[in-house]
């Protein structure tokens, strides 16, 4: 076993997921044979082959530095859950 | 039991291009709230991110003025987090392969050239800005500089005193204004300054318990709060205290850093590359021809005005330590053909006044140009030097030219014989007890006379005539 459950705890807390104490076990193990499943990768001599950094062989995609036009600030706010005048309102958070 | 102190300096300098770095928004400071915003910024779903070469431009141009190596392969990371400010739940930044790295600045410490070393440049999005009202539970998010790029300059922990710290971020915000990549306002938020302090017996080789300070809000405040924290980190090991890793926050009014309390895993960032920005290559020919284009960098710059102007070390380090202050007095060298005498009203008049109201060069109503023909009316005759001052005070105050003053305040210096000789007359017929003390050989009494004719004439005589005169009428 590679991953224990604390890790599993660990990683959802980072990723704010409340899982269940079945839940966990349950991940615990299918993220093992994932990984378990990748360590056959491993068996691949890797020594002179490059780190990939991207699948699709295209690089350099720039744009000219131009503004173009936002949207109005009724659109920005439409999804917002909650606002106050022009902003965005979330509950209060300040670092401690 | 003697400590030496470890700093170590991130900045974050917000480039000046058009708009953002991932998406086409104005980077224009202010602006209503939220008014700057599209889907790529807001982090809709379903977008895709495009890089602003300009960025990567300046980025390099930086990274280049810096003495760093270009990165001949780059590419952008995820840092994951979860803040109100930043939309996405991650930040697009560099992880291990930045633009730029190992570079160095000098610095002049107590007389000596330092180098401090300058580990990492990489480009990054900036957050947004959260506001916080007193009292209220709730707190307000402005998305507009979501995305503005921003550069993380990042030093080797070379620094060693909270002087230094501050000579290097004055050498920093130099050389970024005079590649123009910034502005550099730390009250706009252009520039940002986190730093990282421990301290160590002097002579040891392993570093100490670093802590890092937030919330520093001026060069001042860095200063400030890493003189504070060398003492408190000092007086805790002296007490026999052990020192935790953490974030501290400075407060200003109480001039004292207060410990946060630090998330765990709050430096989890799970940074992996971000697959929807292609990785680029930068290509040497363009690396090159930005390196070429480089205007003259400060330290060059100084070097010259010692060389060519034989102006001393130290007043061209002044004059080069801003680029709009530089260019102040080049414009104003090429209209008059004293570089020192130039140097001399920039240094002392010019800058005491800008002091004294609080300015920076690119807010003065004076023109170099007037200055330059302050110095030839000078020269000519018509205005004394100590006129003169007047006359500078005027025009900085008005940015009216000096022909202009010296007419309007009836200021011409009395340099006709007749004129200053019926004044002198005047001057000794009132002072007798002078006139008999000088006669008795007090050469002081001379001071108080030619003191009198200068109030008589409002400060207007030639000072040189009324000397000679005074001598000569006295015998």
């Amino acid at each position: 076993m590679k991953i224990a459950k604390q890790t599993v705890d660990h990683v959802a807390n980072l990723a704010r997921l409340y899982l269940s104490e079945e839940e966990k076990a349950e991940m615990t193990e299918k993220l093992n044979s994932i990984l378990d499943y990748m360590e056959k990768l491993n068996e691949l001599d890797t020594t002179n082959v490059e780190p990939t950094a991207h699948v699709i062989p295209i690089k350099n995609v720039f744009r000219q530095d131009e503004v173009r036009e936002s949207l109005s600030l009724e659109e920005t706010l439409k999804n917002a859950p909650d606002r106050d005048g022009s902003f965005f309102r979330v509950p209060r958070v300040i670092e401690e | 039991m003697n400590f030496e102190t470890v700093i170590g300096l991130e900045v974050h300098v917000e480039l000046f291009t058009k708009s953002k770095v991932f998406c086409g928004c104005s980077t224009e400071f202010g602006g209503e709230p939220n008014t700057h915003c599209c889907p790529v910024c807001l982090g809709m779903p379903g977008v895709l991110p495009v890089t602003n070469k300009k960025a990567v431009e300046y980025a390099i141009k930086a990274g280049l003025a810096l003495n760093c190596e270009i990165a001949s392969y780059s590419k952008f990371d995820r840092k994951n987090y979860f803040y109100p400010d930043l939309p996405k739940a991650y930040q697009i930044s560099q992880y291990d392969l930045p633009i730029a790295k190992n570079g160095y600045i000098e610095i002049e410490a107590g007389g000596k050239t330092r180098r401090i070393g300058i580990t990492r440049v990489h480009l990054e999005e900036d957050a947004g800005k959260l506001i916080h009202e007193e009292g209220k539970s709730n707190s307000l998010v402005d998305l507009n500089r979501t995305g503005v790029p921003l550069i993380e300059i990042v030093s080797e922990p070379d620094i060693r005193s909270p002087e230094e710290a501050w000579l290097y971020l004055n050498k920093l915000k130099s050389i970024l204004q005079y590649i123009e990549v910034s502005d550099c306002k730390m009250e706009e938020g252009s520039l940002r300054c986190d730093v990282n302090i421990s301290i160590r017996p002097e002579g040891s080789d392993i570093f100490g318990t670093k802590v890092e300070i937030k919330n520093l809000g001026s060069f001042k405040a860095v200063r400030r709060s890493l003189e504070y924290e060398e003492r408190r980190q000092r007086e805790v090991i002296e007490d026999g205290g052990e020192l935790v890793q953490e974030t501290r926050r400075w407060d200003e009014t109480k001039g004292i850093t207060i410990s946060m309390r630090s998330k765990e895993q709050a430096h989890d960032y799970r940074y992996f590359p971000d697959p929807d920005l292609m990785p680029m290559v930068l290509d040497r020919d363009w690396v090159c021809e930005i390196k070429a284009n480089l205007p003259e960098l400060p330290d060059a710059r100084k070097e010259r005005y010692v060389k060519e102007f034989g102006l001393p070390a130290y007043d061209a380090g002044v004059l080069t330590s801003s680029k709009a202050l530089s260019n102040f007095y080049e414009e104003c060298i090429s209209h008059y053909h004293d570089p020192k005498a130039v140097s001399n009203w920039v240094m002392v008049e010019m800058m005491g006044l800008m002091n004294e109201k609080g300015l920076e060069v690119e807010q003065i109503k004076l023109k170099p140009q007037q200055l330059a023909e302050m110095l030839r009316i000078m020269d000519k005759g018509v205005i004394s030097g100590k006129i003169a001052k007047e006359v500078f005070r005027d025009m900085f105050e008005t940015g009216k030219d000096p022909e202009v003053i010296v007419k309007e305040k009836g200021l011409v210096q009395i340099s006709d014989e007749n004129e200053l000789e019926k004044i002198a007359q005047k001057v000794i017929d009132q002072n007798p007890k002078s006139v008999q003390d000088y006669k008795n050989g007090k050469e002081k009494a001379l001071g108080f006379l030619v003191g009198q004719m200068m109030k008589e004439t409002r400060g207007k005589a030639n000072p040189q005539m009324v000397n000679e005169i005074l001598k000569k009428m006295l015998g």
